[in-house]
């Protein structure tokens, strides 16, 4: 008997937190490839017979369908501007913290933190009285130096900045984290070193502390690029992917998609899409990095 | 690296001094503004402080809104999400401390969903949800997000390093495996389950998604879901936005300050590094 229990003990502890991620997480994944070959909506919900298998119909839509085209094209935007504004500045910010006293980057650490634990929605309200063309903090600034007034979410491409702006203000604070453990696990005597041998700081920063902290660079690039790609809050609280698509995301297609219009299967054609490209991005970054070490 | 003289040292004092204003410029604009009434909100140009500083937002958050209801619904959130810390800390414990059939396929299969991207199972869970009968449904919010494979991983990763003759000293003792977990593993792992705590806190509190999918029903949205529904119905009225948002902000700001240590430590305990 006492055999048994201590058997059964360690799935005791694993099993709850195992099944949730099975019902939650793989389940979907399978009812997802079921539903995307399907055209699966609101009456096929209410009624399964209503539902059709139509093999590729959805991707080959997909690829035809305006929307989507935009909204992988602004993604790529937002990959393309905001993936290495991102992670330059988190980590020029790591360096400074660095270089001044304790108490100082103490101080500083949290300031530059905290953007990454408020609400997005509360943040979103927030940048947009500030973005207001009339009445925000940011044109009236523009004003005093006689610029004229920005329509930053207003124009389709500026909307589109004024976006990453905001989200790369809000995402500073993980990255600059693990860019500032990476820096103070380097053993100062290789500056040392360097110092003896006459090398200035230029050289010391691309030969010592860049190459040091290529992992974490590596492990930054990928999280924020993952991440980049499922842009979603932003464009939602914020401009609801207008003005005429301009700032609509993929992440926020397929929202529209399966929430708003209740196209299940069109929605979930399209959101293996963005799974397929979330995984050659992530092949690709090792590949690059593989070459890179050799 | 360090800096050669006073000079250097004064300029990257400067630097991250503008910068630390610039980030925090959002925040400071929006506790003033939340003080303004509605007409200086609006004036051009603004004000820096309220001229005559009045809480009438909050307020209305209050009286002619449902900020309450709001309240309530995201501090239910708050404490289930806790239970689901408990069931990630018994599953961390569980793959860090035993040693069973397919542990390691068990525990591949709960790091692999970490690689699936929310937009992918928001779909298709929704459906489930919906085929349980949970929409619209405070169960339907809460379970989705209940359990984290990161959290999980983060947590067997410490648990691993708890000596094993404590726990089998405990078993022959008489202690029963329930009574080991609750009096000796989760004291012991008090470090990193801090941060755990912390951080469910932040992230349940401003759980947005899932609120907003399930919830049709206005008497199960959280903070955020509300603070949207605001936005969309009052388009110009500011000061009310602000003291939305003020209200969603503070508490978090005020509990990441106090724990900003633990949390900032955490990251390196956590060995991402």
């Amino acid at each position: 008997m006492n055999r048994f229990k201590s058997n059964l003990t360690p799935y005791f502890f694993i099993m709850p937190a195992v099944i949730l991620l099975g019902i939650f997480s793989f389940l979907p994944i399978l009812v997802s490839l079921v539903i995307s070959f399907t055209d699966m909506n609101l009456s096929g919900l209410a009624n399964w017979s209503q539902i059709s298998f139509i093999g590729f119909d959805n991707f080959v839509q997909l690829f035809q369908d305006d929307v989507f085209l935009k909204s992988m094209g602004n993604t790529f935007i937002y990959v393309i501007i905001g993936v290495p504004l991102a992670v330059i500045s988190s980590f020029v910010i790591a360096l400074l913290l660095k270089l001044v006293s304790d108490w100082m980057s103490t101080t500083f650490r949290v300031i530059y933190y905290v953007p990454s634990v408020t609400n997005i929605v509360a943040i979103a309200v927030v940048w947009s009285f500030l973005y207001n063309q009339e009445y925000g903090l940011f044109n009236y600034l523009l004003s005093l130096v006689n610029f004229d007034a920005i329509p930053w979410l207003e124009d389709p491409f500026i909307a589109k900045l004024s976006l990453i702006a905001m989200a790369v203000w809000k995402s500073n604070g993980v990255s600059m984290l693990i860019f500032l453990a990476a820096l103070q696990s380097i053993p100062n005597m290789y500056y040392e070193a360097a110092d003896i041998d006459g090398a200035n700081r230029w050289q010391k920063l691309t030969k010592i502390t860049l190459p040091s902290m290529s992992f974490a660079t590596f492990f930054v690039v990928v999280t924020t690029l993952i991440g980049w790609l499922q842009f979603f809050e932003e464009p939602f609280v914020m401009t609801e992917g207008g003005p005429l698509n301009g700032t609509n995301s993929l992440a926020l297609f397929i929202y529209q998609e399966g929430f708003q219009y209740s196209e299940f299967g069109y929605g979930a054609a399209a959101s293996f899409v963005l799974f397929i490209i979330i995984i050659l991005a992530t092949l690709l970054q090792f590949k690059l990095r593989k070459s890179e070490d050799n | 690296m360090d800096l050669k003289n006073n000079f250097e040292r004064a300029i990257i004092n400067t630097v991250l001094f503008i910068g630390g204003l610039l980030v925090s410029l959002p925040f400071v604009w929006m506790i003033l503004s939340s003080f303004k009434n509605e007409r200086e909100v609006l004036s051009i140009p603004p004000t820096l402080f309220p001229n005559a500083p009045t809480f009438e937002h909050y307020i209305n958050l209050f009286t002619n809104l449902n900020f309450d209801v709001y309240l309530v619904n995201t501090l239910v959130i708050v404490f289930f999400s806790m239970i689901g810390l408990l069931l990630n800390t018994m599953a961390g414990y569980g793959f860090g401390k035993f040693q069973f059939k397919g542990k390691e396929i068990w525990f591949a299969v709960v790091l692999l969903t970490m690689m699936i991207p929310g937009q992918v199972t928001m779909i298709p869970t929704y459906l489930i949800l919906n085929e349980a009968g949970l929409t619209n449904s405070m169960a339907g919010i809460i379970l989705p997000g209940l359990i984290a494979a990161f959290n999980i991983f983060l947590i067997r990763q410490f648990m691993v390093t708890i000596p094993d003759d404590l726990i089998e000293a405990a078993r022959l003792d008489g202690a029963g495996e329930m009574y080991i977990f609750l009096k000796l593993i989760i004291p012991l792992a008090k470090p990193i389950l801090a941060v755990q705590v912390i951080l469910t806190f932040i992230g349940s509190w401003n759980s947005f998604l899932w609120p907003l999918i399930i919830a049709n029903d206005e008497k199960l949205y959280t903070l955020s879901v509300g603070l949207a529904l605001l936005q969309d119905q009052n388009v110009s009225n500011y000061g009310l936005q602000m003291a939305g948002s003020t209200f969603m902000v503070v508490p978090v700001l005020i509990i990441f300050i106090i724990f900003q240590k633990h949390i900032v430590e955490g990251f390196n305990v956590s060995g991402i590094k």
